[in-house]
């Protein structure tokens, strides 16, 4: 076992309730995962039960080749060689940045106490706060702080609650591009917890999204939009549509808006009927088409409208489109395919 | 508009004044010097008073911050058997007043109570042949006190305690603290600035207690005052002292707010996850159970057991139509100053609201301020120059008109609810004014909007409101007037008793079981507040049962 850290088919109920069933993953040593998944998603339960403040009922969790824990045998939280970054940083207010940054080098030194804050403050910028207290500093620093803090003691795995939940939205990507190179900078081990998509895109060498306590799919970001594997996943990230269509054959499935073709199909029989999804850069806005669908909808983005398009038979569309074609709703306009990645699920009865 | 500003802060600034008058006749004492009378004193009490009442201080200080914190973090952070219901049920000794309680182990612990004869007979001993702890000594005033005010300490700990932010707790373990040092560390350093201020309560009533110092004869200040003004005969001395108390007073509160330095700590999370209790098993349980248990037995239940059998030997007796007269006048004087208070607060405090200048604010804060008075120094304060108005004015009409007033105002019952309302006013004032807060000035003007006329903004909005509060603010003020010894005892009217006068007269004519009714009356009084202000904590935590 040459992973970091270990999840091996944990399995945690509160109450009665079942929040995780059977979860597994590794992770390998100075990797980056987000576990990416609506509220509600059991998301922050596994990374509590990891840190060791939840207990499983099944399953076990390996740090650095040590069990922490099984459903007899928890080792407590304050041994575990962890560190984590709570959602609202959670400094101590009543302790300097310099104080709580080093708050958990008691034990040591004072030249090595000393030698690691110059090396967390530098790493973090935080040369200018260090005798600050918590409540005047900003969003921003306050995040260095609680990481310095979380990395001072040299944790075996570092967790991040919602890291970005507390940071002005303007802010959060910049931020996550800033934090993950400060995590490779020091090789640390990662497991974040996010519902933002692009935050986890950011951040995260992989992804595990979570669906209604289960793990739905592992995979790099790319992957998770182009190939996702389940309907949950197609839907939570990105944006698009799932229409019907009818599976012609391995490359090809027929739609009301044409045959699409792409080479990812999937092992699906001949004849079946399937849901096709439709991202809104696949529908291309092309004044020379033929086929046409009616502005129902547009919302502007800036570069691009986002238009909400509805076919003659009442089916809807989204579409990418640059700005500069601003057509008024209920106007037709001509659409183009453009897929390269087939996405299909069987179709629900 | 202009007319009414005006009005009302002449109105401030008139009550202001009034209410400070104690103070000022108290403070303005110190320019005439009574050196005879000091110089007896400094020979011979002085020191007694000053050291005792340190002492006192200290001792009180001590054995309530560990009688308050240690139980308010057991039971904010683990569940043991009895757990929940100890949680409220220790700030039960707030009902039971210093000198009660000191009645209580007097009659338990004396020669001639249940322990030393039961021993007596036992061990078959003479009295003298055994040592036997004095409950009447520096020692057992400071237990009694201690065991009756450490819930101002376990309550603001508490409070504190539920306040902070489960994250910070939990981070601390992540950066391998153990519970232990999680307490010592982060806990106890965030609750700081709130235990200092229960300490200060404490510290507060400690100096303003009489009647347990008065009965176990511990010279101190308060008693010290008594014994100047009626063994002495000298008023003016008796009010230099008190001035001298007030010193001490304000020193120990200006001790706690430089130790305080800022306020509070600004708290950096917002977020209040579930607090998660762990249970504790075996001999773990058995020890948070004691440790919880052992100041909620001493302070309330033992006490009340032996007034309660005291109570039930001599209720015939004790309950006849003077005891019921007695009442009546308790109930009368505690309602009408209450009312008064509660009537008092809604001026300022509204006044406050529609005008918060610096100078209405301060004028506010200045009348508050009577609570930190013992109150035998309001006495004090009051009797003086309502005494000299009631003479000049005779002296007056009899020069000019040849009729003799007599004493118009001291001596009656006005005087004892201006005492009242110098030291209980704070009281009203604090529950009114954050029941206001929480009417934001932006209700008002979507009710302004809305067509409603000041009156029907004030009737539908405002009273619905701070019905409640204003409850609270009668309640507190009136159980507060009840247990009121040493004020009363120097002001009331000639012949005119209260329970509290009467449970003290009682015991000091070493009737301690004929005492056990009115003192009874009082606990149950005292527990009503008691049951509001816990209800009013559990609901201030979301995520807290």
């Amino acid at each position: 076992m040459n992973n970091t850290i270990e999840i091996k088919e944990l399995s945690v109920s509160i109450e009665g309730r079942s929040i995780l069933e059977n979860i597994s993953f590794g992770l390998q040593a100075a990797g980056i995962v987000c576990l990416l998944g609506p509220s509600g998603c059991g998301k922050t339960t596994l990374l509590r039960c990891i840190a060791g403040f939840e207990k499983q009922h099944q399953g076990e969790v390996w740090i650095k080749g040590v069990r922490v824990s099984n459903p007899a045998h928890q080792l407590p939280v304050e041994q575990r060689q962890i560190g984590m970054v709570f959602q609202d940083y959670a400094l101590f207010p009543h302790l300097s940045v310099a104080d709580n940054i080093t708050f958990a080098l008691n034990k040591q030194s004072e030249k090595a106490v000393k030698q690691r804050l110059d090396e967390l403050i530098e790493l973090l910028s935080l040369q200018k706060h260090i005798n600050k207290y918590p409540h005047s500093l900003s969003g921003g620093q306050q995040q260095r702080v609680a990481l310095a803090r979380a990395m001072a003691p040299r944790p075996g795995v570092l967790l991040l609650d919602e890291p970005f939940a507390s940071l002005d939205v303007e802010l959060r990507e910049q931020i996550a591009r800033e934090l993950r190179l400060i995590l490779k900078q020091d090789s640390i081990t990662t497991i974040m917890v996010s519902h933002n998509q692009l935050e986890a895109f950011a951040m995260a060498d992989v992804i595990g999204v979570m669906n209604n306590g289960q793990l739905s799919q592992w995979d790099n970001a790319f992957k998770l939009y182009h190939e996702p594997e389940t309907h949950e996943v197609a839907d939570f990230i990105g944006e698009g549509v799932f229409i019907s269509g009818e599976v012609i054959n391995e490359k090809e499935v027929k739609t009301e808006i044409g045959n699409i073709q792409s080479f990812a199909a999937h092992g699906v029989e001949q004849g079946k009927k399937v849901s096709v999804l439709i991202r809104p850069d696949d529908i291309l806005h092309d004044d020379d088409s033929r086929m046409t669908a009616r502005v129902r909808d547009k919302a502007f983005r800036g570069a691009e409208f986002l238009y909400t398009l509805e076919l003659e038979s009442g089916v809807r569309l989204l579409s990418l489109v640059p700005s500069h074609h601003d057509h008024p709703i209920n106007e037709p306009i001509g659409i183009r395919l453009e897929i390269d990645h087939l996405v299909i699920f069987p179709e629900e009865a | 508009m202009r007319s009414a500003f005006k009005t009302r802060n002449i109105m401030l600034v008139f009550l202001a004044s009034l209410f400070s008058i104690p103070l000022f006749v108290v403070l303005g004492s110190v320019l005439f010097p009574e050196k005879q009378i000091w110089a007896h004193l400094y020979d011979t009490v002085l020191f007694d008073y000053v050291g005792n009442s340190l002492s006192l201080v200290i001792g009180v200080g001590v054995i309530s911050l560990l009688l308050g914190v240690i139980p308010a973090w057991l039971v904010t952070m683990y569940r043991f058997p009895l757990s929940k219901q100890l949680e409220w049920a220790l700030l039960l000794p707030m009902a039971m007043p210093a000198y009660i309680i000191a009645y209580s182990y007097t009659g338990v612990l004396d020669v001639a109570g249940p322990i030393q004869t039961s021993l007596r007979e036992i061990m078959d001993w003479q009295y003298r042949d055994y040592w036997f702890p004095e409950v009447r000594s520096l020692g057992g005033a400071i237990t009694m006190l201690s065991l009756v005010l450490y819930p101002y300490i376990y309550l603001l700990a508490r409070a504190a305690f539920i306040e902070q932010s489960v994250c910070v707790l939990e981070v601390s373990r992540t950066l391998g603290c153990n519970a232990v040092d999680a307490f010592r560390r982060v806990a106890l350093p965030l609750a700081r600035p709130a235990i200092m201020v229960g300490l200060s309560l404490v510290v507060m009533e400690t100096l303003a207690d009489y009647g347990t110092v008065q009965y176990f004869g511990v010279s101190v200040f308060t008693t010290g005052i008594f014994r100047t003004w009626f063994g002495l005969g000298n008023s003016l001395a008796a009010a230099q002292l008190s001035a001298l108390l007030l010193v001490f007073v304000v020193m120990f509160l200006y001790l706690e707010k430089r130790s305080r330095r800022q306020a509070r700590f600004h708290h950096t999370s917002s977020r209040y996850s579930a607090l998660m209790q762990k249970q504790l098993h075996g001999g773990k349980a058995l020890i948070a159970l004691v440790l919880c248990a052992a100041p909620l037995t001493l302070g309330f239940i033992i006490p009340v057991m032996f007034l309660c059998d005291w109570a039930l030997e001599t209720y015939l007796v004790v309950l006849d139509k003077d005891f019921y007269l007695l009442l009546f006048h308790s109930l009368l004087l505690a309602f009408v100053t209450a009312l008064l208070a509660m009537l008092l607060a809604l001026f300022m405090a509204y006044s406050n609201r529609n005008d918060g200048s610096l100078i209405n604010r301060f004028l506010v804060r200045f009348v508050s301020m009577g609570y930190a008075i013992p109150g035998t120094v309001i006495a004090v304060g009051v009797l003086i120059p309502f005494a000299w108005f009631d003479n000049t004015l005779d002296a007056f009409l009899r020069q000019h008109f040849n009729i003799s007033s007599g004493l118009l105002i001291s001596g009656t019952v006005i005087t004892l609810i201006f005492a009242y309302l110098t030291r209980f006013l704070a009281v009203s004032i604090n529950t009114v004014e954050a029941a206001l807060v929480k009417i934001k000035p932006e209700m008002d003007e979507v009710a302004k909007i809305a067509g409603l006329r000041p009156v029907s903004i004030l009737k539908r909005i405002h009273m619905p409101m701070m019905r409640g509060s204003l409850l609270t603010a009668l309640l507190l003020v009136f159980i507060d007037v009840l247990k009121e010894l040493p004020a009363t005892l120097i002001l009331r009217p000639f012949n005119f008793n209260t329970l509290a006068v009467r449970t003290y007269e009682l015991a000091n004519e070493e009737r301690l079981a004929d005492a056990a009714v009115p003192a009874l009356a009082i606990v149950l009084a005292g527990i009503i507040p008691v049951i509001m202000i816990s209800n009013s904590i559990s609901r201030s935590r979301a995520g807290h049962e």
